[in-house]
């Protein structure tokens, strides 16, 4: 375009300085928004997977087996196969801190294969600085006494065994260090995040827990090839299976073959080796399931994050069609001066294209900034728990700065095509004439094309998901936004109908004015809509998903205090006699053990929980198909019960055959139940502890269901049991509590949603405010007849705040109604498919209501403070320019 | 009815100009009278002023009696409501409103019933000659008849002063005189007053008296019927 002609369209972008400004936040917040959530997602995913690789190092196959590890004598039998060149068995321990809430991950590694296959978890031996030789005072006589029990000739290897390390100026690398030096029973390894995590320095002592004993290790280097974002710890594998009571155990084997070995026949010939439960997985796979497992949740976020831009476009639409409304006659003036469809049409594109590339440009910059603050107050897994530990360093991406830029610019490209057609299609003759600008909000109902978009939502809901994302769960979302767009004339027609004539000469004036020109409510609610329809679908869907998980805690917490020796997965456990000392304890009428393990069924998921509990002893299950008792002809097999997520994943259902790998052996059971869990994502199974003991000869229990007598009361029995057991090894809690940390966390985790919708719910407010600054400015000289008339500044104000609030009022009906079938396809599909959980529908409806009144409000204030700035131009003069 | 004394105004902030002063005018009842001038004198800025749309900076409007400079804002726009009506050159009827909604605006802003607003609003559109063209919007209807609802509406709710400032300023000869005619004998036939703002002399001729505008008052003009 002539550069001339183009300064005449961008100039127009100047000259509304305050819809310019509001678009360009807009776009800049959608952009951002997209952008943090994909930069945070990539760099946590970079250092989880580079987590998984440094621990993997340069293994082509790795054998896994359930949490609880299987015999170490099949590492032999692999380490002797000929298509293995090298065997590196690991013990990979969650273990428990005692007195504190984080664990740590322990790796017990073979010092002298790890050289070999994971040269990153090597540890470097570091003499203490004085200082530091004091500290973990407590720990002493501890560490003394388990170098005793375990042959102290190790540990005297790097001459730090006194732990005084009088002689040495500071920490740092022993050069006379060996690789004897990782072998010292009590050694431990920390990489520098766990060290900076744990605030310990070489010589130091760590009170880890083992079972409920205590057990001090010291620490005597670094693993510093880990780098700064893991945090783990690494010690020699006989010292880590004798300390945590693990002899003969390992959790799994890194394999590398022999140079020409066909990898696929390799792996075919070694699972004939793997006992029941044991897989054999390549690193990348075990990398892209665990990566996998956070994938609808990023995808979740990163669709918000989408539904915030598209706000932001609906705001480009409507400044870009009033401004076009407002130059009518200029552009008609154009048009009979010569200017061709076409130029017209890339001129007032090209307004939209630099409100996008400059609204990106700036949404780029404040992606990296909330991406850098998220991390910080958050964390990297945007505190929905899925990385943790893990400490992702954002980093500049151009690939994905510059998708983002492109979709900011589409979104503004895309706002301003409609208005730019209907520019481009204006007859030049009729437009010049006074008045034609009313044609453009005479919007009129597409019913038929609502409908239709509205059938295909249906359909849509029906699909599968692809590959665990539910693509077509998504695609009803925006069907049902476009539904609802379609459907707002229509609507504004009818809310317009409703009888007003017997009111004031304002709800007249107004009320005529968007019945003639709906165009106008449209424009102005277009925005407001897809705000509201996303705050309220996730009201309801969180308040849905919420109360369920109440319900759900209420149903799985049904004794009056839980005692745990540790998270399920990590070091500590109660050994049978201690779980018989609870139950004698005065004022316990019962106490039901819990045994958690994990299970891995197949090589294509991750592994399943396993959760033994006295079931027929009343245990309950919070069931949502089967029963508790199994029926008759199925009590040959064993029942076990599978949450909800596991029936998805695996296609069971109930009455279906179910082999379980315990005991190093397959052992059949039969679905008697699916239940709701919310807690594990990759599938839980229930079997009675009974069945699981005779089967596995497993004695140990994780936790314990507390039943109180009659009389009793919490607070004494606790304090019973805090004197009976070691209180920094243990934790009571009773529900309340555990309930209270559990919506915590579910806050925690909905936080960023939180400030998601917000920001959407804003840019829409911004629609409103701009639309009717727009239309003020636009309308300048009606508000000069009314005044002439006799209508005073105040009226004005009130019949813009009265026709914003009327606007806003139907963007919020219909934003509601369609939030409650997004909330439908979210509840129903997004959130079965994605993570498998089903939940009972709830609306909040005095929240909805009050936050529906207070959206009207705002948009009235906002219709009336946008519109301060043509109430304030002389009636007098806006009266003479040509109507 | 309408008396103005010594009125006077400028314009410009800084050094405020004078535009004109020492104005006096007195409007009989029933009196039609033209204001002529050159351009920029100040006529439209006038109007203006006996409305209350823009302040005097000395002088005296008097309407039936009442002060009308000492009114505030609020109070002046009220009683243009009750007796004031307005036409002007460019029609400034509604385009989102039909034909019968554009003419009872003022009733509704007297909150009269629909029902009367409606009786009285089609009464004034047979009067003008628009009768059956209330439920047209605007955008159907010619200048000339455009022109025509402005004036059913500046009369519908019988005030007792009708301002035009170049009522036909947009309308060719043959039109500008009909629609003339229909103003002054809508406005006369109501009982009312009416000062008409305009640069044609024929137009002028149909009123009773016709003034002339400029920086030091207004001046009375032979009539040339």
């Amino acid at each position: 375009m002539n550069p001339a002609l183009a300064r005449i369209f961008l100039a127009s972008l100047g000259r509304r300085r305050l819809a310019t400004a509001l678009s360009l936040v807009a776009i800049a917040l959608g952009v951002a928004l997209g952008l943090a959530v994909q930069l945070i997602h990539t760099a946590a995913l970079d250092e989880f997977g580079r987590g998984m690789r440094l621990v993997s190092g340069e293994a082509d196959l790795q054998v896994l087996g359930p949490r609880d590890g299987f015999g170490d004598d099949l590492y032999v039998s692999l380490a002797q196969r000929p298509e293995i060149a090298e065997a590196s068995p690991i013990l990979e321990i969650e273990v428990r801190l005692p007195g504190r809430e984080d664990t740590l991950r322990i790796f017990g590694i073979d010092v002298f294969r790890a050289a070999a296959m994971q040269s990153a978890l090597m540890p470097a031996a570091q003499t203490p600085a004085p200082a530091a030789a004091d500290g973990g005072a407590d720990g002493e006589a501890n560490r003394d006494a388990n170098r005793d029990a375990y042959g102290d000739a190790n540990g005297d290897a790097n001459g730090d065994g006194d732990g005084d390390g009088a002689d040495a100026e500071a920490a740092g690398p022993d050069r006379g260090a060996t690789p004897f030096a990782a072998l010292a029973a009590d050694a431990l390894f920390l990489s520098p995040a766990a060290r900076a995590a744990l605030a310990l320095g070489p010589g130091q002592t760590l009170a880890v827990q083992v079972g409920t004993r205590e057990e001090v290790l010291r620490v005597a280097g670094s693993v510093p090839a880990a780098g700064v974002g893991q945090r783990l710890a690494v010690m020699d594998i006989a010292a880590a299976q004798h300390v945590f009571e693990r002899v003969g155990r390992i959790t799994r084997v890194d394999l590398r073959l022999v140079p020409g070995t066909d990898p696929r026949r390799a792996q075919a010939a070694l699972r004939g080796v793997l006992p029941p439960g044991v897989e054999l997985l390549a690193p990348e796979a075990t990398e892209s399931q665990a990566a996998g497992l956070s994938r609808a949740y990023r995808v979740n976020l990163t669709m918000l994050a989408a539904i915030a831009l598209l706000t932001g476009g609906f705001l480009v639409f409507s400044t870009q069609l009033l401004s076009v409304v407002r130059r009518r006659q200029e552009l008609a003036f154009l048009r009979a001066l010569g200017l061709d469809r076409r130029a017209m049409l890339g001129g007032l594109l090209a307004e939209g294209g630099v409100l996008g590339l400059v609204g990106g440009v700036f949404g780029v910059a404040l992606g990296y900034a909330l991406g850098a603050l998220a991390v910080a107050v958050v964390g990297g897994d945007l505190g929905a728990g899925y990385f943790e530990g893990v400490r992702p360093q954002l980093r500049f991406e151009p690939l994905a700065s510059a998708a983002y830029l492109g979709l900011g610019v589409v979104a503004g490209l895309a706002g301003a095509a409609m208005p730019a057609r209907e520019a481009a299609r204006l007859m030049p003759a009729r437009a010049l004439h006074a008045g034609d600008e009313a044609e453009v909000f005479r919007s009129r109902p597409r019913w038929h094309a609502a409908l239709a978009c509205l059938a295909l939502a249906a359909v849509s809901c029906l699909a599968p998901p692809v590959g665990a994302v539910p693509v077509f769960g998504y695609a009803a979302i925006a069907l049902i936004l476009a539904g609802a767009v379609l459907v707002l004339p229509g609507v504004v027609r009818l809310v317009m109908a409703v009888r007003h004539e017997r009111r004031g000469f304002l709800v007249r004036l107004g009320f005529a004015r968007l019945a003639a020109a709906p165009g106008q409510a449209v424009v102005a609610a277009a925005g407001v809509v897809a705000s509201v329809a996303l705050a309220a679908a996730m009201a309801i869907m969180v308040s849905s998903f919420r109360g369920s998980v109440d319900d759900w805690l209420s149903k799985v917490l049904p004794a009056d205090l839980y005692l745990r020796a540790s998270p399920s997965g990590a070091s500590g456990f109660l050994t049978p006699q201690t779980v018989a000392r609870i139950g004698e304890i005065p004022g316990i009428a019962q106490a039901q053990p819990v045994r958690f393990d994990t299970l891995r069924l197949d090589d294509a998921h991750l592994p399943v929980t396993l959760i033994a509990r006295p079931v027929a002893d009343g245990a309950r299950i919070p069931l949502v198909a089967g029963a508790i008792a199994p029926e008759p002809e199925r009590s040959g097999d064993r029942s076990a019960w599978i949450s909800e997520a596991m029936a998805d994943l695996f296609g069971l259902r109930v009455g279906d055959p179910l082999t379980l790998p315990l005991g190093s052996r397959e052992r059949p059971f039969r679905v008697a139940g699916i239940w709701r869990d919310y807690a594990r994502q990759n599938g839980a199974v229930v079997i009675e502890l009974a069945d699981y003991r005779a089967l596995t000869g497993d004695e140990r229990t994780n936790d314990v269901a507390i039943h109180l007598a009659a009389d009793a009361r919490p607070a004494d029995v606790s304090a019973a049991l805090v004197s009976a057991l070691d209180a920094r090894t243990i934790e009571i809690q009773t529900p309340g509590a555990i309930r209270t940390r559990t919506l915590a966390i579910f806050d925690r985790t909905f936080l960023v949603t939180y400030a998601m919708e917000a920001v959407a719910v804003l840019i829409g407010l911004f629609g409103i405010s701009t639309s009717f600054a727009a239309l003020a400015t636009a309308r300048r000289k009606e508000f000069g007849m009314l005044r002439h008339l006799g209508v005073t500044r105040a009226e004005i104000g009130r019949l813009l705040a009265l026709e914003g609030a009327l606007s806003a009022a139907v963007g919020v009906i219909v934003g509601l109604a369609s939030g409650g079938a997004i909330a439908l396809v979210l509840v129903e599909v997004v959130n079965r498919q994605s993570f498998h959980w089903s939940m009972d529908l709830r609306v909040p409806v005095a929240a909805l209501a009050a936050f529906a009144v207070a959206l009207v409000l705002l948009a009235a204030f906002a219709a009336r403070l946008a519109g301060r700035h043509a109430m304030r131009q002389s009636a007098v003069l806006a009266v003479r320019e040509d109507w | 009815m309408l008396a103005l004394r010594e009125l006077g105004k400028g314009f410009g902030t800084t050094a405020p100009r004078p535009l004109f002063s020492d104005v006096a005018l007195t409007l009989s009842a029933g009196e039609c009278v033209a204001i002529m001038g050159e351009s920029g004198v100040g006529k439209s800025t006038l109007l203006n002023c006996i409305a209350g749309l823009e302040p005097v900076d000395h002088g005296s409007i008097r309407l039936d009696g009442v002060e009308l400079t000492e009114l505030d804002d609020d109070a002046f726009a009220r009683l243009r409501r009750h007796r004031y009506g307005f036409v002007f050159q460019a029609f400034h009827v509604l385009p989102h409103l039909t034909v019968m909604q554009n003419v009872a605006l003022p009733l509704w802003l007297l909150d009269r019933p629909n029902r009367e607003a409606r009786q009285r609003a089609t009464a004034m559109l047979a009067r003008v000659g628009l009768a059956g063209r209330g439920g047209d919007w605007p955008r159907h209807l010619s200048g000339g008849e455009l022109q025509r609802v402005a004036i059913a509406r500046a009369l519908v709710h019988e005030p007792a002063l009708v301002l035009a400032d170049e009522p036909t300023g947009n309308l060719d000869p043959q039109r500008a005189g009909e629609i003339l005619d229909l103003l002054l004998d809508c406005i006369r036939s109501a009982g009312a007053s009416g000062i008409i703002v305009t640069h044609s002399r024929t137009a002028a001729a149909r009123t009773d008296r016709i003034l002339r505008l400029t920086a030091d008052g207004l001046d009375a003009e032979a009539l040339a019927r």
